[in-house]
């Protein structure tokens, strides 16, 4: 570390702490759509990133329409692009989970083949209708710049907007499942669905508004990616496998878990990016991170209950 | 002997070996046969994962790995020996384009790039053919002992299996892809030339690679079976079937899933070997999560649940895959990806499962043979 000051070494930590809390936004903004589906419906959703890049494109879509026809709304363009990416994700939710996964449950390997099939299909139609290149959405002006909070520290306004909006959405999930009325349908179906099934609650809409909902904020984290980065149709592709280990890690059926191990996942390899190398970085995390999972195989925080 | 090779798998062996040994060997030229080869090497990955997937009930999705370990450590042997050309060269010979100019003679052209001066200590075993052999077969089978033991001991199965496994692959990929000094990163290894003085490039040793490609699978073909109709095989169906019933009866169900992985990790292994020797490079894509998840569609769609199937599925898939690539290469994705979500919704068992279903009883009577209560291609159903 030899040629930095200690002052300057501070600013670096809390730089790379910075950008590692923006990876853990996009982390946790998948993450809990995939948590939702996975720990509480037991599907394993490959093609959740594709349902994301659906909600970048649309919010792309949006933007372009704002700029075009109505310019002097362009700065709440984001909020109507993220509405609408949940309703459209959404809808493609519940119409996959009508034709292909509701017939799947209790075999999730099978979901696991079949959604990577769909995020195939997905991802070759964004290339059919968005082309290959990556396209941006263009930030508008309140977005752009940054606040700087001593000389060397600049914290990128974009990147507290993703992190607020990840914030909201958490705490959104986090109510809706513990306190209405919908999340304790949720939570009864999952731990006994026969006896849920029984005292009235419609277990098959259950299945499908939860597997919608997981869809939609995954459109919603898309949306929101859009302010950090640009488009792929592949992009997806590439969150899915650390995003999944993200779940497991925490512990599928538990939204804290999740939280949890999304921070630990994305402060460590942010972390170790400025001591070695970003791919070597990714390496010794995706191990470490194997490697708690053969010692604890049910995640960091498991329900304590016998299945 | 009979026994563990009914009627109907012989026949259907004669099948295979005919098609494979005689009538493709003779319609095809050799740029076609070579094709061919190259997805019989994938036909061995298929055939691993009919055992570990198919009888065994674990689905790896880190096939790739083991496929990737094999074509590596076949190719670092030929590297080193197209790279000991090159010791000994003069000047003149370097101008003239005889010999690769180099810092430093007798080391692999990418390692020269990344301004290393000598082999990595990993790569001194792959100077001797002999030993290049044995390793294909152990640093596979290695690898998925030590992800076998560490997972299934901690008794790890099922989805979370198939996703660490799916890391794993993510991980050495990007292991490969970052060491460009070391194992020749996102380029791979190419410029493959001789084996032992042999031009492997000439059409002659493609053909002999074809037909060394074939004989090698038909053994694994038998191996196969030969583990699935002992007791071994029958405890492996069972654990897939109910795993609590057979570790109460006091097997260790674990010491059952590491070796039968092992077993597809070797294969797969095999086929990243061969795979090497006849397309004549290996390379990074053919070890991340994208390659892995598609070997499992080979097994799939052949039928997971029977050998031939899985060979069958290897050769149809890529055969379709080289000819939608040719005529409509965007098309190919979709056609992959509704291949995915058909073989589960609407034939989970394949191929096989079809042919079963339709073809043999149509076989059956016009043979006026009586219907046979073990079929060999459902052998393991």
């Amino acid at each position: 570390m030899a040629g930095y000051t200690f002052s300057e070494l501070g600013s670096i930590f809390v730089m790379q702490g910075f950008s590692g809390l923006i990876l853990f936004s996009v982390f946790l903004l998948m993450a809990l759509g995939l948590a939702i589906i996975f720990g509480q419906l037991g599907v394993i959703n490959m093609a959740h990133g594709e349902f994301m890049i659906l909600g970048s494109y649309i919010t792309y879509i949006c933007s372009n329409v704002f700029s075009e026809y109505m310019p002097a709304l362009f700065g709440i363009s984001f909020f109507v692009a993220m509405f609408f990416a949940f309703i459209v994700a959404a809808t493609l939710g519940a119409f996959v989970e009508w034709a292909m996964i509701r017939h799947l449950y209790r075999r999730p390997l099978d979901t696991l083949l079949a959604t990577w099939g769909l995020s195939l299909i997905m991802q070759q139609s964004f290339r059919v209708l968005f082309g290959t290149r990556e396209v941006g959405v263009r930030l508008p002006e309140w977005m752009l710049g940054s606040f700087s909070l001593t000389d060397l520290i600049d914290v990128q306004i974009n990147g507290l907007v993703v992190m607020a909006i990840t914030i909201v959405l958490t705490a959104a999930v986090m109510v809706l499942m513990l306190r209405s009325t919908w999340g304790k349908h949720v939570r009864a179906v999952v731990q006994n669905r026969e006896m849920a099934g029984a005292v009235g609650i419609n277990t098959g809409r259950v299945d499908r508004v939860t597997f919608a909902v997981g869809c939609g904020i995954a459109g919603i984290a898309g949306s929101a990616f859009t302010m950090i980065s640009s488009t792929a149709p592949d992009a997806g592709q590439h969150y899915i496998v650390d995003t999944f280990l993200v779940v497991v890690f925490g512990g599928a059926a538990s939204l804290f878990g999740t939280i949890a191990s999304a921070f630990a996942i994305s402060q460590s390899q942010s972390t170790l990016e400025f001591f070695i190398t970003g791919s070597m970085a990714k390496v010794v995390t995706l191990l470490t991170v194997i490697f708690i999972l053969m010692l604890r195989p049910q995640g960091l925080f498991a329900p304590k209950i016998r299945r | 002997m009979l026994n563990i090779f009914p009627k109907n798998m012989l026949f259907h062996l004669a099948v295979l070996a005919i098609l494979l040994l005689i009538i493709l060997p003779m319609g095809l030229d050799v740029f076609r046969l070579n094709l061919v080869g190259k997805y019989l090497t994938f036909a061995f990955v298929s055939l691993g994962l009919a055992m570990c997937w198919g009888a065994g009930g674990i689905l790896s999705l880190g096939q790739g790995v083991f496929f990737g370990l094999g074509g590596y450590c076949m190719a670092m042997f030929l590297k080193l020996e197209s790279a000991q050309a090159n010791i000994g060269c003069t000047r003149a010979q370097q101008e003239t384009g005889v010999c690769i100019v180099q810092s430093t003679p007798g080391i692999p052209d990418f390692m020269d790039w990344a301004s290393m001066t000598e082999l990595p200590f990993f790569w001194l075993p792959f100077q001797s053919l002999p030993l290049t052999i044995v390793m294909i077969m152990i640093v596979p089978a290695a690898f998925a002992y030590i992800i076998g033991v560490a997972l299934f001991k901690r008794r790890v199965g099922g989805v979370y299996f198939a996703i660490i496994t799916q890391a794993l692959a993510s991980v050495l990929s990007i292991l490969i892809i970052g060491n460009a000094g070391y194992i020749g990163g996102f380029n791979g290894i190419t410029d493959l030339r001789t084996l032992n003085g042999w031009d492997i490039r000439t059409d002659d040793a493609k053909t002999f690679f074809y037909f060394l490609t074939v004989i090698l699978l038909l053994v694994s073909l038998l191996v196969s079976q030969f583990v699935l109709k002992s007791k071994l095989g029958r405890i492996l169906v069972a654990m897939r079937e109910q795993e609590d019933r057979v570790r109460f009866s006091g097997y260790d169900v674990a010491n059952f899933k590491v070796f039968v992985f092992c077993f597809g990790a070797m294969l797969a292994g095999i086929g990243g070997a061969m795979f090497t020797l006849n397309v004549g490079f290996i390379h990074p894509t053919f070890v991340g999560i994208i390659p892995s998840i598609e070997m499992v569609i080979f097994c799939a769609v052949g039928g997971r649940f029977s050998l031939f199937g899985a060979i069958y599925g290897a050769l149809v898939v890529n055969w379709a895959r080289t000819v939608f690539s040719e005529a409509y290469p965007e098309m190919w994705l979709f056609a992959m990806g509704a291949m995915f979500i058909a073989v589960v919704m609407v034939m989970p068992e394949g191929l096989a499962g079809l042919y079963n279903k339709y073809v043999e009883p149509l076989i059956n009577k016009i043979w006026g043979r009586r219907k046979t209560t073990s079929s060999a291609i459902e052998s393991f159903e």
